[in-house]
């Protein structure tokens, strides 16, 4: 058998392949690269496009939407994006965020008032205290009974 | 005596009601926790794989230094906060935003300014209280969390570092210890913990890069803080449904004593009330003879 190469495709939110292969395809920055055991080390971003991994007789195809490519002389890591990207959508999405956020604290100060929000919690912790409290008084009564 | 003993009965009543609402949100939890947890697990080996990247990255030679791995002092942090958008579960956010709290206040106390990104409901209901800097905020996430809900609160963040009106981010929330425990944690994530090299070889290597290092060391980096944000977020919503199963079943708990102890006083004042109607009988009846 030829020599192997170990690779990994994940997304943030699967791991889509893992395992040894002889050679690899991807469609890197500047155009699709195969990649074989001992390459050098070479990083890339990926265009959205299929990965191919080739081994023995068999080949595997993945779809990726985009991300990073890290080829080490043993290891291929390719880091697929799980959505969509585009650089306006990124924008328009982060204008959202700020929107909301400016939306939801209109009325609130931008200083933390630390007195307030101490007393806040120590009541939300007075509360589960009083909680814990009430649950001993009863597991007690439960043993008398 | 017979008005006593309705009035529990009704009491009982309605903490059954109460009780059978508790065992089903805790049973809609487990499953959910499940579902959580399994997804939390998915996401382990892309932040595994981003950091085995990154500590190749820290130990080759890069022409270019990305500015997120280089230390600076620490003068205006961003801080984003991820917690839950329901409530009913424990002390979970609670004590995630004690800890916040806390941290804010010694950055304040060191002179340092203090912008915060919200996740969650929760969190947007508590800074508003308590005030704070607020730039950007993300809701309504469910159960199962994207990426692409959170991209915009992390990109006011990552603009925000590379105009410099941030030199620090740092990530809080909670950590799944196992379904008993979760802790709150602040973690850093810029400037990057210097990811330990890998490989300790002697020899000089750089990538080679395409289309630019710039390029895509800027994209590694931002897939980075992505990555982590996202497996934080899903982490914790799996804390979320498991604090909720806990609170949802001491709640069923308590419930079934505190029916317990009513039934018992119930039935002491039914037998009350019996006592009292023989005596009366017998004791009207012997008026009668008598």
């Amino acid at each position: 058998m030829a020599a192997t190469i170990q690779v990994d495709i994940v997304s943030a939110e699967q791991q889509l392949f893992s395992g040894k292969a002889n050679e690899v395809f991807a469609l890197a920055a500047e155009g699709e690269v195969g990649i074989l055991p001992h390459h050098t080390q070479f990083l890339s971003t990926l265009k959205p496009g299929l990965v191919r991994i080739v081994s023995g007789d068999e080949e595997e195809h993945f779809f990726v939407a985009g991300g990073v490519l890290e080829v080490q002389p043993e290891v291929v890591t390719i880091l697929a994006d799980s959505a969509l990207r585009a650089e306006d959508l990124d924008e328009a999405r982060a204008l959202e965020a700020k929107q909301r956020a400016e939306e939801a604290m209109q009325k609130a100060q931008s200083e933390i008032d630390f007195a307030k929000a101490e007393s806040e919690l120590a009541e939300a912790v007075a509360q589960l205290e009083a909680i814990t409290k009430l649950r001993e008084r009863l597991s007690k009564q439960g043993l008398t009974h | 005596m017979a008005g006593a003993s309705k009035e529990i009965r009704g009491k009982i009543n309605s903490i059954k009601n109460t009780q059978k609402i508790t065992k089903a949100m805790e049973m809609v939890a487990a499953a959910k926790m499940r579902r959580a947890q399994t997804r939390m697990e998915a996401t382990r080996p892309y932040v595994d794989k981003l950091k085995r990247v990154l500590g190749h990255v820290a130990s080759a030679h890069p022409e270019y230094k990305h500015p997120y791995t280089q230390a600076s002092e620490e003068k205006k942090i961003g801080l984003l906060v991820i917690s839950s958008d329901r409530g009913l579960c424990g002390g979970l956010n609670n004590n995630l935003f004690r800890r916040c709290i806390q941290q804010i206040k010694a950055w304040q106390e060191g002179g340092a300014e203090v912008k915060l990104a919200l996740i969650g409901r929760k969190a947007e209901t508590f800074f508003k209280h308590v005030g704070g800097d607020v730039v950007a905020s993300a809701v309504d996430l469910g159960d199962a969390p994207h990426l692409e809900d959170l991209l915009g609160s992390i990109r006011v963040m990552l603009d925000m570092l590379d105009n410099g009106e941030l030199d620090a981010l740092y990530i809080a929330s909670n950590e799944f210890v196992n379904t008993m425990t979760q802790k709150p944690k602040i973690e850093q994530l810029v400037p990057a913990q210097p990811a330990e090299a890998t490989e300790k070889k002697p020899v000089y290597w750089d990538y080679i890069y395409e289309p630019d290092a710039k390029t895509a060391l800027d994209m590694l980096m931002k897939r980075y803080i992505e990555g982590l944000v996202y497996g934080a977020v899903v982490e914790n919503a799996a804390c979320e449904q498991s604090a909720r199963m806990i609170a949802m079943k001491n709640a069923t708990d308590n419930a079934g004593k505190i029916i317990k102890e009513l039934q018992l006083a119930y039935n002491k004042a039914r037998q009350a009330a019996i006592t009292q109607e023989i005596s009366e009988i017998v004791s009207g009846a012997a008026a009668i003879e008598g």
